[in-house]
């Protein structure tokens, strides 16, 4: 959980297993680099986490002419400069420090040609490392529509490397790319005057493969001379530094010299064997700043060179027509308009979130109804006993409990995928960025905290848009807070059983919605507090960079929108799967251990007493041995592990005004909040099958919870009993789904353990002011 | 020209400026500085966002969005 730079990842040379030749894929955001990596790969692709870190490890192969290569996607970023771990990983990887993987064979830099010259910038850092490049040169159709002129060949030339033309959205990948992949256009040559190609040998796919099939193959080239003093002190330096027990490579020699304070520069100090070798290696860096920049900032001055040597690469090579105002510009003339943006913004932020709350409610309803009839006739085929329970209402039931989410979150990915690749997203930050400081958040924030009131996890799941790690975990940390749609069956049942139905304005106003939309107004006040005291204390630093490009307007693309779907909805089901899986079996072993004989005598008796009773018709008969059951599951989990650690816990939650049963019933909903629900209708013995859509088991449940008294005949539920429940279960974190997502997202089970305490602590903390403060001036 | 540094935060929509130099931490400046605003670069202020801030400028011809405080570190002349 520290930021402190870590031990140095140990090993420098691959496992002896690896055969394949690796190609790591570098770029800005909104180049395209993911489409294209997921054309390449298709749905060969592993994802995972970098140890230690919240970077997002993806690594798909490509099929080359000679052999199959591993491609590693990289996280988008405009420079290699790192200070952090998370921005660090990308130049550990490129030197292959990172266990498990070798140095790439090749690296695949993917450029957006209608903005070559800021693009450049980190292709100038790659081409430095001496590895074969290959530079994807997309979207050269949008660089067409904008009168841009590019010469490929020529640029190629220039650079030392191939420049593969290609459009990765293309529908029909070959026509179009081939389009952009006529040959090279010279300066004085008219766009209308070159023929577009007809061969369909000649696709851009198939060269960019032929391209990365001669790289792999290819010996190392000699790198690029962009800022030759500064690639030679840094080499003179990483030599004399060098000792026997540890290398230091002249890369993240130049990344310490030119992020000055930073995360690279502890990282190379830390490798210093003596305080005395630090303490050299500390004037060194800095004789060498002053040599290469005297008074200037050396950053300022290796960007200078940069730029001038991209400049001068792109003469003559990137003929820019004069700039035609485009529809892009006269969109963004309505959508970030000060009134018509806003308006605009509200609409789209209501249809989202409308869709992912109500649209996915049949499937839910479908998903919930078939797991349910499932885990019947499974356990009707079973019969009882305790394989049975396991089965029915330990396995089938975990299953379904995870897989209930699964329409929320791929409506929501759907939107987001869309919202991305269409270029909203970037307008949406740049509209809400203020809004969003004052939780010491960035606009970027805001999309994944609207999810999470349909469902925190796709709302964490879509933080990994947010560019910076401290931005990244504190959002995920608060998203939780959003009262999400699983809090409503909780809200609903309280509320309609204890909250007096009073209207006010002639009927507009009733104080059951007025509680309702509190407790949602409690979770963003709280969320917004957290996330502030959490930047305060947790997550502290200078406030993040909020620099982004506004990428162009695009049509978003059917198969690159479905893709990630596709692979949102894997990780989701087969990572948050089997961590939920497991906790929902501990708390069925739980609550169904031991089952003490003297129960089921007792009920058996009753049973047969039942069985003797003759003046009774079958509904009768039939409530009555529906009653028993319930008695006999009531007594069960009382009885039981849970029961008794209820009966334990009962003093700690007496402040908030709750009996055992009451806490019993929230711990035995972790892995669900709803779950409180269907636990206290069986405690209350009103049948273990609530649906509070259901008027007719509500209102038995309404009675049973109105109905339910303590030891000495005191009513057990009233106004602020209800309210502290409530409270409760908007501030805590009894979501055994949420609690894995945090843990894959965040990549810790610190992280995931230190939200669920926080919000429990919060959680009880202001449900025992609710009740106390109510009871005081209600009762 | 005045005595007074002005900066990329204190131009109006539509002005256009030349950068002079980029000051702060070094972590900013090499974001900033990665983005293309550096000294000699051409920078135009298109439009604040509702509330004021944050600001999109027009850099090495394509649009960017930063916040004012970033602004802040971009020292600028030639306002035109």
């Amino acid at each position: 959980m520290s930021d402190a730079p870590g031990a140095t990842p140990a090993p420098q040379s691959a496992p002896a297993t690896y055969t394949r030749p690796v190609i790591a894929v570098v770029g800005n955001p909104n180049t395209g680099k993911s489409t294209l990596f997921s054309r390449l790969t298709g749905v060969r692709q592993k994802v995972g986490n970098y140890p230690g870190v919240t970077v997002e490890k993806k690594i798909g192969r490509i099929r080359l002419a000679e052999r199959d290569a591993d491609l590693v996607d990289l996280p988008g970023s405009y420079s290699l400069a790192a200070h952090s771990p998370d921005e660090m990983i990308a130049v550990d990887v490129l030197l292959g420090r990172v266990p498990g993987m070798k140095r790439p064979d090749a690296v695949l830099v993917v450029v957006d040609a209608s903005n070559l010259r800021r693009n450049l910038f980190l292709a100038s850092q790659v081409l430095e490392l001496g590895v074969p490049v290959v530079l994807a040169l997309n979207m050269v159709d949008v660089a067409d529509q904008r009168g841009i002129v590019l010469d490929p060949r020529q640029l190629g030339e220039r650079l030392g490397c191939a420049v593969v033309p290609i459009v990765a959205t293309a529908r029909d990948g070959k026509s179009k790319v081939q389009f952009a992949s006529r040959p090279a256009a010279l300066p004085d040559h008219q766009a209308s005057e070159v023929p577009a190609a007809t061969s369909t040998q000649l696709s851009g796919f198939d060269d960019l493969r032929t391209a990365l099939g001669d790289a792999v193959a290819a010996a190392n080239r000699a790198p690029a001379a962009v800022f030759p003093e500064l690639t030679a002190a840094a080499r003179e330096l990483a030599q004399t530094f060098s000792s026997a027990t540890h290398q230091l490579d002249p890369l993240e020699t130049e990344r310490a010299l030119l992020d000055v304070g930073s995360y690279s520069e502890e990282r190379l100090l830390a490798r210093a064997d003596t305080p005395d070798q630090r303490a050299a290696l500390v004037a060194a860096l800095e004789a060498t700043r002053n040599q290469l920049a005297g008074d200037k900032p050396i950053a300022a001055v290796e960007a200078a060179r940069r730029y001038q040597w991209i400049f001068k690469a792109l003469d003559g090579v990137e003929v820019r027509g004069e700039p035609r105002p485009g529809w892009s510009d006269r969109i963004d003339s309505v959508l970030t308009h000060p009134v018509l943006g806003l308006l605009s913004f509200v609409g789209i932020m209501f249809v989202v979130f409308q869709a992912v709350f109500t649209w996915s409610g049949p499937l839910m309803d479908l998903i919930d109804g078939a797991f349910g009839d499932l885990g019947q006739s499974v356990g009707a085929a079973l019969g009882e006993g305790a394989f049975s329970s396991l089965v029915e209402k330990g396995i089938i039931a975990g299953v379904g409990s995870v897989l209930i989410f699964l329409p929320q979150i791929l409506i929501l990915f759907l939107f987001i995928a869309i919202l991305e690749d269409s270029g909203y997203m970037a307008r949406a930050a740049f509209l809400t960025d203020r809004m969003m400081r004052l939780a010491g958040l960035s606009g970027q924030s805001f999309v994944p905290l609207l999810s999470s009131f349909a469902c925190a996890i796709p709302g964490i799941m879509a933080a990994r848009t947010i560019p910076d790690r401290k931005d990244r975990l504190t959002t995920i940390l608060v998203a939780p807070l959003m009262s999400c749609s699983a809090r409503l069956p909780v809200y609903t049942i309280l509320i309609s059983s204890f909250v007096p139905n009073q209207k006010y304005l002639g009927g507009w106003l009733s104080l059951q919605g007025l509680v309702m939309a509190a407790m949602y107004f409690v979770g963003i006040f709280t969320a917004m507090a957290a996330a502030v005291l959490i930047k305060r204390f947790m997550l502290r630093g200078p406030a993040p960079a909020f620099l982004m490009e506004m990428p162009p307007y695009r049509r978003p693309m059917l198969r690159a929108v479905a893709q990630r779907l596709w692979e949102r909805g894997g990780v989701f089901v087969r990572r948050a799967g089997t961590i939920i899986f497991a906790v929902v079996l501990v708390v069925w072993v739980l609550s169904y251990f031991p089952r003490p004989e003297h129960i089921a005598q007792q009920y058996e008796v009753e049973r047969e007493a039942l069985a003797q009773q003759t003046d009774l018709d079958d509904a009768a008969r039939a409530d009555a041995l529906a009653d028993i059951d319930h008695r006999e599951a009531r007594d069960y989990l009382e009885q039981s592990a849970f029961g008794r650690i209820g009966h334990f816990i009962e003093p700690l939650f007496r402040p908030l005004g709750w009996d055992w049963r009451i806490s019993a019933a929230a711990m035995a909903s972790f892995p669900a909040r709803e779950v409180v629900v269907a636990v206290l209708g069986t405690t209350f013995a009103v049948g273990d099958d609530i649906d509070v859509d259901d008027d007719d088991s509500a209102g038995t449940m309404r009675a049973a919870l109105q109905n339910a008294t303590w030891p000495d005949g005191r009513k057990l539920f009233n106004l602020p009993v209800a309210l502290s429940l409530m409270v409760f279960f908007a501030l805590c974190l009894q979501c055994g789904a949420t609690v894995a997502a945090i843990k894959r997202e965040a990549n810790s089970w610190g992280w995931a353990i230190f939200a669920w305490c926080y919000m429990t602590g919060l959680a009880w903390v202001a449900a025992c002011v609710v009740y106390q403060a109510s009871y005081a001036l209600l009762m | 020209m005045s005595a007074t540094v002005t900066t990329l935060a204190a131009l109006r929509a539509g002005q256009s400026a030349t950068v002079r130099a980029v000051t702060g931490d070094s972590a900013i400046v090499q974001r900033i500085l990665a983005m293309g605003l550096l000294e000699g670069s051409d920078v135009r202020v298109i439009r604040f966002a509702p509330a004021g801030d944050p600001m999109e400028v027009e850099v090495l011809g394509y649009p960017l969005s930063l916040r004012k405080s970033e602004a802040a570190n971009v020292e600028v002349d030639h306002i035109r």
